[in-house]
């Protein structure tokens, strides 16, 4: 994931091809180098897409052939209470994996930059950005089995709550539905907020230091430097991480899958766990199709807005 | 962690610059920067307590964890749960499978997403803006969107359950994602160099491998580690296609075992510690190699 910000980098760099000569040699040769490559892609990629917009068409258990339905399956979702959970439940995953770990993640690689970073020794700044960042190596499976034992109700937090003395607070927090959410939110924060700390980090490392010393000099406080020279500095990697981290939590999965299963009552499903259980549970292959191809138009469909806005932005920028 | 940690001592509502402000934030860093210092620290260390209670009760025996609970200290060096862990889920072969499905993809990949890039990068072959987006597209996909087509394929050409079906899958996926990096980095890539060697008389083919390759091998090199990285970590597919002993990868043996009766305490958290270990290794490399990346990357 964290090659997102070279990737914009890179996509920033790239002059514009349209207006060079053509190499001798012309196309013909080079379509070969794409030969590979695109029957992999049909295979793996385009035929099962297809063909998984066809199955949401059709009732299918996954023997026999498929019964062709029309939009009946597009129908039940519509009314299909646990699909409408599932989606507000992203909404919750958005928020735990998106918004938090951004705007957290903002402050602190410009309080580990340019406060830590440059009052402090360097090294200083690397050993608390490895901290926060930890998480992010660990596979997110894994990470889900330590959080599931540490919120059991015989697990660590109530441990430690019952060593401070709030042992009143105990709880079966994945185990409840009232707190099965926050509790999941609260393992996903965890697990997301190094990501866009490093990447604002090596952003902060091309913005020019002289711009924050003479605005020091002009007596601008910290929260003005922020607004002032961080933020505008380094939106693009902002757009990027925001993109990339928003459809990771339309596609999260492992962590649902290894925290709760959906559960309790599907207080945590969501659409990617939905669509699993739907597949290879139920074996409702029609059923599941329908909640695959939903959520990828949604997909496309906001990733598509992500890079309409960011183009647009860009597009003011140069305007100035 | 909220910004009231009113970091070099201006209050975040700051008052407009000027010269009283000024001379206050000087007179308060020194004790701002500190305070900015200790809640930073905080944070970090509250990230580090699932690890620090993970090695806790790894090596603490599960009497113990029952009567005493999972912030006491271990009495004795505990390492049954660890054996457990190791013998049941037979780690070394996992260690395997996962190095064997990680390692060939991010080859393989690196390999497919060269020759894509090649084609549209330098080559400039005809519509290959749609073509990128296209790849583009596919790196967004949810893998729900693929795998049940996929499981279906798999099982009809006997591929199911094993380890090549997987290596192909995410050759693909990650090759996607390759494809669309390198386009871009190729799309930079210094026409003279191309024009010199083709005025040499060399085809298509040498100047990939002679001109073209020794070029972006620090580019290639921080590829192939991000696949190695996510495909060791990849879930979803392997679920479904894994479904024994001998195929496994450790993300799945581990998710397996999850709610068995034999995984006590020690034996998890021993689990997920031995599982963290290679993931923090490749960390290391990661690490290395990345800067090494943008070191190169500079001195051009």
């Amino acid at each position: 994931m964290a090659a997102s910000d070279t990737l914009a980098a890179a996509d920033r760099a790239a002059p514009d091809h349209g207006t060079r000569r053509r190499r001798r040699g012309g196309d013909a040769t080079y379509w070969l180098y794409l030969v590979p490559g695109t029957v992999l892609f049909v295979l793996v990629i385009g035929g099962p897409l297809l063909f998984t917009g066809y199955l949401s068409l059709t009732r299918w258990s996954g023997v026999g052939d498929p019964t062709f339905v029309g939009l009946e399956n597009y129908q039940r979702l519509w009314t299909d209470e646990v699909f409408w959970t599932s989606f507000r439940n992203t909404l919750a995953m958005i928020v735990a994996m998106v918004v938090a770990p951004t705007v957290v993640g903002l402050v602190l690689a410009a309080l580990l930059f340019d406060t830590i970073g440059r009052r402090f020794r360097p090294r200083t700044a690397a050993a608390l950005r490895a901290a926060f960042y930890l998480p992010q190596v660990l596979p997110v499976v894994v990470a889900g089995i330590v959080w599931g034992w540490i919120l059991r109700p015989d697990g660590a937090l109530n441990g430690a709550l019952d060593a401070i003395g709030l042992g009143a607070l105990r709880h079966d927090w994945l185990g409840d539905p009232d707190t099965a959410l926050p509790a999941v939110m609260g393992v996903m924060i965890w697990v997301q907020i190094g990501y866009p700390v490093v990447v604002f980090m090596a952003a902060l490392q091309r913005v020019d230091p002289e711009l924050y010393e003479a605005a020091e000099l002009d007596g601008a406080g910290w929260w003005h430097r922020f607004r002032a020279i961080t933020l505008p500095q380094i939106r693009p990697e902002t757009f990027v991480v925001a993109l990339t981290c928003t459809i990771a939590a339309m596609k999260v999965f492992g962590p649902i899958y290894a925290l709760t299963r959906g559960g309790p009552e599907n207080a945590t499903n969501v659409p990617s766990y939905f669509a699993y259980f739907t597949f290879f549970k139920k074996l409702q292959v029609g059923y599941g199709s329908a909640i695959s191809t939903v959520l990828t138009l949604i997909i496309v469909v906001v990733a598509l807005l992500f890079i309409r806005a960011q183009s647009r932005a860009e597009r003011r920028d140069g305007g100035l | 962690m909220s910004v009231t940690a009113t970091p070099t001592g201006t209050p975040v509502t700051a008052p407009p610059p000027g010269r009283p402000a000024r001379a206050r934030d000087r007179h308060h860093r020194g004790a701002g920067r500190w305070i900015v210092l200790a809640v930073v620290t905080v944070g970090a260390l509250l990230m580090l307590v699932p690890f620090a209670f993970m090695l806790l009760n790894a090596f603490k025996p599960p009497g113990q964890y029952s009567t005493e609970g999972p912030l006491s200290w271990p009495s004795e060096f505990y390492t049954e749960g660890l054996r457990a862990y190791w013998t049941q889920v037979d780690f070394p072969l996992k260690l395997w499978n996962s190095t064997l499905i990680a390692g060939s993809v991010a080859v393989l990949a690196v390999v497919v997403s060269l020759l894509n890039a090649y084609a549209l990068g330098i080559g400039r072959v005809r519509g290959r803006l749609w073509i990128v987006g296209l790849f583009l597209l596919a790196n967004m996909l949810p893998q729900e969107s693929l795998v049940y087509p996929l499981y279906y394929f798999a099982k009809e050409v006997g591929l199911y359950n094993t380890r090549l079906v997987v290596i192909i899958i995410f050759t693909v996926i990650q090759s996607a994602f390759g494809t669309y990096l390198l386009a871009s980095v190729l799309g930079t890539f210094p026409r003279g160099l191309l024009e010199a060697a083709a005025l040499d008389g060399a085809g298509t083919w040498t100047v990939l491998w002679r001109v073209v390759l020794p070029n972006v091998r620090p580019t290639l090199a921080v590829l192939l580690v991000f696949f190695f990285i996510w495909t060791w970590n990849e879930f979803l597919i392997p679920l479904v296609m894994l479904i024994d002993n001998q195929t496994q990868t450790i993300p799945v043996a581990l998710a397996s075992l999850q709610g068995d009766r034999l995984m006590d305490a020690p034996t998890t958290n021993a689990g997920a510690l031995i599982s963290l270990v290679p993931a923090i290794v490749f960390f290391l490399i990661f690490q290395r190699t990345l800067s090494r990346g943008i070191t190169v990357g500079a001195e051009k």
